[in-house]
């Protein structure tokens, strides 16, 4: 299903090494009304260094698919590896930094404290948990708020405190569930711009399930568009914007077009029965 | 049905766990009315016997342990013994024809449970008033509901036998006052707290919807308020009868009440009876466990027919 | 008479007044908030006293509030030798006893959903009955002194703390879980990390349940056979013999000491889960 496109170019570090491979990958839940096929042999390679967006209807598989990797789900055929290695293995050698929906961040902790807690999870000393702590608040332009609690934040503050807690442990992989699926456009942009930076700065792989076609397009070197009953992949498409992408780079002729690719993509495999 | 299975396995090992400690419990009694009995019995005198710990009694004399399991006055009856008891004092009475005599469960069941009903009322229409009042007015809500949840925090057994002179002295007859207004004072505080909750739990939209369509106060209650206190009105009646029937049974307690289940419990330690106590107390957890039940279907059914989930 | 008069008029004034204060724009103050109650509580304690006095009630049927302070004051000796009695070491032996012992074992029944499915209900309808019942039971078994009445009280707090406790402890959600299970967090961090502090509301709701049981059971003990000291002995034998002031007595030291031991869990309860919505102000 991949299609050719021009790679991105100015990526010095995209060696392309694959981090995450699909090979008919199939999963399918028990329910009470019966079997669901939340994935149907799905094939997919992410690259080192790339920044791949799931985007579809809901019930088309891209959180499960992001859960399937994470090791939160396992799949009931096919292949998948992270880094080489089965996703639980991966899981256990903390591959991965998770990003949920919500920011879920512990209210009897600070900001900082929270931050720590992967850290005091996988032993790091408490000159390092510190150091950390100091670095990724910077990442996520949080400095100073390190003290205050979760409560006493907006949501996009939250937010972003639980994307420093994901890189805390200096994870190769992001992996983020519609991070930015709660808050308003406008916050939701300035947290964008502020993600594609730290992905310019950090190299990291990045898996980020949408609901928003701009977002995606806006963030993705790839783009993944998936179909639901079964959840599938209908399309993949690699985006030909530059690496550098200030925020009117969207109401140019290129974004718009492949704005429009994801937009066929979607509603192909869409049927409109619900 | 998923959770009846394990329930039942923890019920069996609970009996199981009852009847293995029936053994060491009764160890002591067995052997003294063995001893009085004739047999040898190591070591003898129930004097020497306190010396030694049970375990060691039970292995030195291991042809009376099972004596334990059968005595008259046991320290700890078997489950068998004490439904045996139960049955003597209820199903067989009702066989006999006397199902309300005085040696008859059943008859004290019924005045317990009279005094619940009676407190049960009483508490929860002081309750319910207490919770429209609180919602309605800002300064019952600051003035009273303080002083409601320190009411709470005072023992009212301490106040129990005041209660009961009290009404003595003021020349109100009968026991069955008292005993109601102590399960009146133990149930009306659940009442209160979850229907001022569940009056208070309509959303700020479903309020203003009312008053663009500039309902009066009393429509506000009555259309919107009260239906929607419904699920935690319920949910705190089956705290509020349980509590009522704790208050009875503290109210029969220390008073020298002489019928109801409190009372038999009194008369049982007062008369060495240990076989009445419990049967009293199984009596009591079964009154309790019909009770919560009956409101339990009430709720089910009520809720559906408003459509609410249950 | 005037003195019932006054004490009526006073009543009104007051009930005007904290009226006044409640629909006052500064109604949400912390000092109104703690004013209002008071103050009421303060005219009804002289409204009592004017009754009894203004109508002549005898002391036998309901002592003035002056008169009970008096014999409060005049009576202390005995009234700690029975707080320390009851409450010392009947009451809080057996709260600490019974709440660490439902808590720990709370914690172990956790691992097992089948046993936690098991016990919910099982420990839900045993907190709904009238446990006091065993107290003779118990009595019979630990004899007349404190011990038996610290054995009641841990039977009594034993359910509702554990209830609370199991129940908090299944309060995360799906999302919190799955995040300890990104960092491949064991049992016992996720425990510690998470569980327990997310549990920490339902544990003090057990917490303060169990703090008006533990003063029930202690004192509910006493009537069925103590030695010849302790509060639920005076108060039993203060009836008996008329003594109602110093009943009274009694039931106020009973008031204040309940109160305190709510108000102090309530104060820590409020220091631990400071970050709980029902917390946050």
């Amino acid at each position: 299903m991949e299609t050719d496109s021009v790679r991105p170019s100015g990526a010095g570090t995209s060696q392309r090494s694959p981090v995450i491979e699909a090979r008919k990958l199939d999963l399918t839940f028990q329910t009470n009304d019966g079997a669901v096929q939340a994935l149907r042999d799905v094939n997919l390679t992410i690259n080192k260094g790339d920044f791949v967006s799931f985007i579809g209807p809901s019930g088309c598989g891209k959180t499960t698919f992001l859960r399937v990797v994470a090791a939160l789900e396992h799949p009931t055929g096919g292949q998948i590896t992270v880094n080489g290695m089965s996703p639980d293995e991966a899981r256990r050698k903390r591959a991965y930094g998770y990003v949920f929906q919500a920011a879920g961040l512990y209210p009897w902790r600070t900001i900082a404290k929270n931050i720590k807690l992967p850290l005091e999870i996988m032993g790091y000393s408490r000159a390092q948990q510190d150091e950390q702590v100091a670095r990724v608040l910077k990442l996520v332009d949080l400095e100073g708020f390190g003290a205050k609690y979760p409560w006493q934040l907006s949501g996009g503050m939250q937010q972003r405190a639980s994307i420093a807690r994901a890189l805390a442990f200096d994870a190769e992989i992001l992996l983020m569930d519609e991070p930015f699926g709660a808050l308003d456009e406008i916050v939701r942009d300035h947290l964008n711009e502020q993600l594609l930076a730290l992905w310019d700065r950090t190299g990291k792989t990045i898996g980020f399930v949408t609901h928003s076609i701009p977002e995606a397009v806006y963030l993705s070197t790839k783009i993944v568009v998936m179909s639901p009953r079964p959840g599938r992949i209908t399309d993949v498409i690699e985006s030909t914007l530059p690496r550098e992408r200030p925020l009117d780079i969207r109401d140019t002729p290129e974004f718009l077009a492949i704005a429009h690719r994801v937009r066929e993509g979607l509603r192909a495999g869409h049927a409109y029965d619900d | 049905m998923k959770t009846a299975f394990p329930v039942l396995v923890v019920l069996a090992a609970i009996v199981a766990l009852w009847y293995a400690a029936v053994a060491p419990m009764n160890i002591r009694t067995a052997l003294d009315q063995a001893e009085r009995a004739g047999a040898a019995v190591e070591p003898a005198g129930a004097r020497e016997r306190l010396e030694v710990s049970v375990w060691r009694l039970m292995i030195d004399n291991p042809d009376h342990v099972s004596e334990g399991y059968a005595l008259d006055r046991p320290r700890l009856p078997t489950p068998v013994q004490v439904g045996e008891e139960l049955w003597k004092t209820t199903g067989e009475m009702v066989l006999k024809g006397r199902a309300m005599s005085k040696r008859s469960l059943i008859y004290h069941a019924s005045i317990t449970l009279q005094s619940t009903l009676w407190g049960f009322l009483l508490g929860t229409t002081l309750g319910i008033l207490g919770a429209v009042a609180i919602v309605h007015s800002r300064v019952m809500d600051m003035s009273v509901m303080p002083w409601a949840i320190i009411s709470q925090t005072i023992p009212i057994v301490a106040l129990a036998p005041m209660i009961i002179v009290l009404s003595a002295q003021l020349g109100i007859e009968g026991r069955g006052v008292p005993k109601a207004i102590i399960s009146a004072y133990l149930c009306y505080f659940p009442v209160l707290v979850g229907m001022v909750k569940g009056l208070r739990a309509p959303t700020a939209s479903q309020l203003d919807l009312l008053r663009t369509y500039n309902a009066s106060q009393r429509e506000t209650f009555f259309k919107l308020r009260l239906p929607a206190s419904l699920p935690y009105l319920f949910t705190s009646l089956k705290i509020g009868i349980a509590s009522a029937l704790v208050g009875t049974i503290v109210g029969e307690l220390p008073t020298g009440a002489i019928s109801g289940l409190g009372a038999r419990i009194l008369i049982g330690d007062q008369f060495g009876t240990p076989l009445a106590i419990w049967a009293a107390l199984l009596a009591a957890a079964i009154l309790a466990g019909v009770l919560v039940t009956l409101l339990d279907i009430l709720q089910r059914v009520t809720l559906k027919r408003m459509g609410m989930p249950t | 008479m005037t003195l019932l008069i006054f004490s009526v008029v006073i009543w009104c004034a007051v009930w005007a007044m904290n009226r006044q204060i409640a629909n006052s724009p500064d109604r949400d103050d912390r000092a109104a908030r703690i004013f209002v109650p008071v103050v009421l509580g303060g005219a009804t304690l002289f409204l009592w006293e004017g009754l009894v006095t203004g109508l002549g009630v005898s002391p036998v049927i309901l002592p003035a509030p002056s008169d009970i302070a008096a014999t409060f004051a005049a009576s202390t000796a005995i009234l700690w030798e029975d707080f320390v009695q009851t409450v010392l070491k009947g009451a809080l032996t057996g709260y600490v006893i019974g709440c660490t012992a439902a808590f720990v074992i709370a914690v172990l029944i956790d691992r097992s959903s089948f046993l936690t499915r098991g016990l919910l209900p099982i420990g839900n309808f045993v907190a709904a009955l009238p446990i006091v019942g065993i107290a003779p039971i118990l009595v019979s078994w630990f004899g007349f002194d404190w011990q038996s009445k610290a054995a009641v009280v841990v039977v009594m707090v034993f359910f509702p703390m554990l209830v609370n406790t199991v129940q908090g402890l299944r309060e995360t959600d799906a999302m919190q879980r799955d995040l300890m299970r990104t960092y491949a967090a064991g049992y016992l961090q996720t425990l510690v990390k998470l569980r327990l502090p997310a549990a920490m509301p339902f544990v003090f709701n057990g917490l303060k349940i169990a703090s008006t049981l533990a003063l029930i059971g202690a004192i509910v003990a006493e009537y069925f056979g103590s030695p010849t000291r302790g509060m639920g002995f005076r108060i039993s034998t203060g009836v008996g013999s008329l003594s109602i002031d110093l009943v009274w007595a009694e039931i106020a030291v009973a008031a204040i000491v309940g109160t305190l031991l709510y108000g102090g869990v309530s104060w820590i309860e409020k220091v631990v889960t400071f970050w709980h919505p029902s917390q946050r102000r």
